[in-house]
């Protein structure tokens, strides 16, 4: 095995930024329930957020809750007394943590982490979303609105009944918001909204093709959430349209230097899946010590695909926050899509590997993940490695089993190297 | 046919393979195309205004190995999903024209997709039923919906779906749900002369054949059953939960009624029986079709519905049937139906109803641990 490679302690202000960006929102719905200010739960997949905002509805997602907890090893025993509760071991344990929370007495009035004010389940692709939200209806007694997005199940662009489909639920949904905040919806606040929504889009998706450079300025996975936050929590707002102009200036900078996140860049991979929250600084050891970055990922795109060019349009205010929750996510496309999606980063961000982190708590993403690596092995002959574990249960992350995949992996890939650079 | 005779012929039909089921029918119908609808719910009202027979894409319950699709669909995901891809891998379903897939978990949703990468000669189709239940823009969102398979059906066979068709395709299936209806109030008032296994088949065999044969069977079904010499014995009457996907194995259905069980109520093949009562016929049939999905439907863990709780549908069921209890039976590995498991089960102890939960797969082939907890549970339930 050559040199180990480490990795550099710089974090640069992206990652400080955004630890405070979203330290100043977690305050505010920390504060909501005295403040009088009505709260609104959401889903991060193709979310409407710039909608909530544009009705003064704090958004709040159950989803950030859960990897926070996992984040700082406090999943487990939520998880646990959700079990207790009824709820199986095969079910996804982000939703057992969120309900396990409440049942702790971590959530509800008068706690950080407020009932919402109103359930809004942007039903976007998957199908736990309307479990998980008709649990967190009943649970705090709020008001649940189902906003069906269908799936793009059809080629090309989203038909213009599903556009019409999804704006009709949306000014639905204003005329709900309107009861609950008592404050009359503003079109020419929301275009506003949707101006910041776009220029943090451009930022993020240029932040990403930065990351085409040799070496990649971050780690477009396991970095990308220092990202993830402003994009798909707090898009719509001026400080996160601002926090990614300093990204971007920040990154182009890097990539002047010749700046890697480790000390060497030995192996550009693609990874797809979420990453395992309870251990997530183990499982990103376990590729540095390879001199593995993460030069694109699907997980980051969850919320919206940026990098193709959508950007929401202020002069389409609805219809644009209809086509990006239609089509403009990875949730809301198929599994095959996605190895489209893939295919792309592979060759356009020139990869050497496809790592697949297949996790049991969510389907959408991996039910039939094993067709995946079919594909990207036998018919496009991309080197893949698949490994399993969970993105909040701390129970399914076996570090010995993963390190030995790992490990073996990357060794086949460096002898491929150095063949390669003997002929 | 004797009820006997037709009992025996649907349980012969209902273990026959998938594509020997549409084969046969084609022998008879040259030309014919046969479209198999993934569960829960698809109009088979569509398949068969255009001419076609439309059948159900079941799993290969205890009748397939995994050789293919284990490497595709991982150990968390249910058995249905692999076992269904397993037969088209084997070439079991071949003769089967058309796959209808639609938004009922996560699992089924790539599942479609996978399919149609593997075998990219086939038709298959990816339904998004709605899921909000109290848009009024629902019914024209759901016509579109239907339309649209309507065309992508004559895209690919070239058979046309008229408006005058699609009504009359309605009614035929009206008329069956409505005999549907009745067998199942006839084992609600008499179960001792119609067990739950008999009824599965007939309904299995619903799905083997045309609706048209289908309505002559019911017809002598509900004309001979309640003839049956049968005594009522002392069992509990209990409602069965959570087998709508995936289908349980006979012997768990029979373990169920031998351990001390009337089941007088299930979820089994739902989709079949979709409709509470009759869709109407006058209008638009597509909207009428669409609009009844949502406002005419059973209850059902694979669709939102936002007027009521989660657990009323079961509750109603309960008291309808007239049930002492509720024996929860998911697949393994079955979200939607393991996640409504809490809320129904919390539903279920508000209104003071017992019930258990007793997980299956298809490939289950033991029920003895099965057996024995149902009949503690019976046994706590009668002799308290």
């Amino acid at each position: 095995m050559p040199a180990a490679v480490t990795e550099r302690q710089y974090q640069g202000k992206v990652h400080e930024h955004s630890r405070r960006l979203m330290s100043a929102w977690m305050g505010e719905l920390s504060r909501a329930e005295a403040e009088g200010r009505p709260t609104g739960a959401i889903m991060i997949s193709g979310n409407c957020v710039e909608l909530l905002r544009a009705c003064h509805i704090l958004p709040m997602f159950p989803e950030v809750t859960a990897l926070q907890n996992a984040i700082r090893h406090k999943s487990l025993p939520l998880i646990l007394k959700a079990e207790q509760a009824g709820y199986s071991s095969d079910n996804c344990a982000y939703v057992k943590a969120d309900i396990g929370l409440f049942l702790e007495g971590g959530m509800g009035p008068g706690k950080p982490m407020p009932f919402p004010t109103i359930t809004v389940c942007n039903y976007v692709g998957c199908n736990v979303y309307v479990k998980w939200f008709e649990h967190l209806a009943d649970i705090s007694g709020s008001k649940l609105f189902m906003l069906d997005v269908p799936f793009a199940r059809t080629a090309g662009e989203p038909s213009q009944a599903d556009v019409q489909y999804v704006v009709s639920q949306l000014k639905e949904l204003i005329a709900l918001c309107e009861g609950i905040s008592g404050k009359k919806f503003d079109i020419d606040e929301l275009r506003e909204i949707l101006g910041y929504a776009a220029r943090a889009e451009e930022g993020y998706a240029r932040s990403k093709e930065l990351c085409k450079a040799r070496p990649a300025p971050f780690d477009a996975y396991f970095d990308a959430i220092n990202m993830m936050g402003p994009i798909n929590v707090l898009r719509g707002t001026k400080e996160a349209a601002e926090f990614f102009d300093v990204a971007v200036a920040e990154f182009e900078e890097l990539v002047a230097q010749k700046f890697s996140p480790l000390s060497e860049e030995r192996f550009r991979m693609v990874v797809e899946g979420p990453p395992p929250y309870p251990y997530y600084k183990n499982f990103r050891n376990l590729f540095s010590k390879w001199g593995a970055v993460g030069v694109a990922s699907t997980y980051s795109t969850v919320g919206g695909i940026w990098e193709w060019g959508f950007r929401h349009d202020p002069r389409r205010p609805l219809e644009s926050i209809a086509e990006q929750m239609l089509r403009e996510n990875l949730t809301n496309r198929s599994i095959t899509a996605r190895y489209q999606q893939i295919k792309r980063y592979v060759e356009e961000w020139e990869a050497d590997a496809l790592v697949i982190h297949s996790i049991k708590s969510c389907r959408l993403f991996s039910a039939g993940q094993g067709d995946m690596r079919d594909y990207f092995t036998r018919e496009l002959g991309v080197l893949t490695l698949l490994v399993e574990s969970d993105l909040e249960d701390p129970r399914y992350y076996a570090e010995a089993q993963l390190r030995n995949r790992i490990d073996a992996f990357f060794e086949a890939l460096e002898h491929k190297k150095v063949v390669a650079a003997a002929h | 046919m004797t009820p006997d005779q037709i009992l025996e012929h649907c349980r012969d039909l209902s273990s026959q393979p998938l594509g020997a089921v549409a084969g046969r029918w084609k022998a008879t119908h040259p030309g014919g195309r046969a479209v198999a609808a993934y569960p829960v719910w698809a109009p088979a009202e569509i398949i068969h205004a255009a001419g076609m027979l439309p059948l159900a894409l079941l799993g290969g319950g205890t009748s397939v190995e995994l050789t293919h699709a284990d490497a595709r669909f991982q150990s968390f995901v249910c058995s249905v999903a692999k076992s269904s891809l397993e037969l088209g891998f084997q070439g079991i379903v071949e003769g089967v024209d058309g796959f209808v897939f639609s938004n009922i978990c996560d699992v089924a949703r790539n599942l479609s997709s996978i399919w149609k990468r593997n075998f990219p000669d086939t038709f298959v189709d990816y339904l998004h039923l709605p899921q909000n239940s109290t848009s009024p823009s629902v019914p024209v969102y759901a016509a579109n919906e239907l339309r649209r398979l309507a065309a992508d059906f004559e895209q690919a066979f070239g058979l046309t779906v008229t408006e005058p068709a699609l009504a009359k395709s309605i009614e035929i299936y009206n008329a069956l749900r409505a005999r549907l209806r009745a067998l199942y109030a006839f084992r609600v008032a008499e179960p001792q002369k119609l067990s739950t296994t008999e009824l599965y088949v007939t309904l299995r065999a619903v799905t083997c054949v045309p609706p048209e044969e289908a309505i002559a069977w019911f017809d002598t079904l509900l004309d001979g059953l309640p003839r049956r010499d049968a005594r009522p014995r002392d069992r509990l009457r209990v409602v069965v939960e959570g087998a709508f996907c995936e289908q349980p194995p006979l012997g768990l259905l029979e373990v169920l009624e031998e351990a001390g069980c009337y089941v007088v109520e299930d979820d089994l093949l739902l989709g079949w029986r979709w409709f509470t009562s009759d869709v109407a016929t006058d209008g638009d049939p597509f909207e009428r079709l669409g609009a009844g999905y949502v406002n005419q439907a059973v209850p059902s863990s694979t669709r939102h519905e936002g007027r009521e709780h989660r657990s009323e549908g079961l509750i109603e069921k309960v008291r309808r049937s007239k049930a002492q209890a509720v024996i929860f039976t998911p697949a393994k590995f079955c979200e939607p139906a393991l996640f409504d498991y809490v809320l129904m089960k919390q539903g279920l102890e508000r209104a003071g109803i017992p019930h258990m939960i007793v997980e299956f797969e298809e490939k289950m082939w033991t029920f003895e641990r099965t057996r024995n907890e149902i009949e503690t549970f019976v046994e706590s339930m009668l002799f308290e």
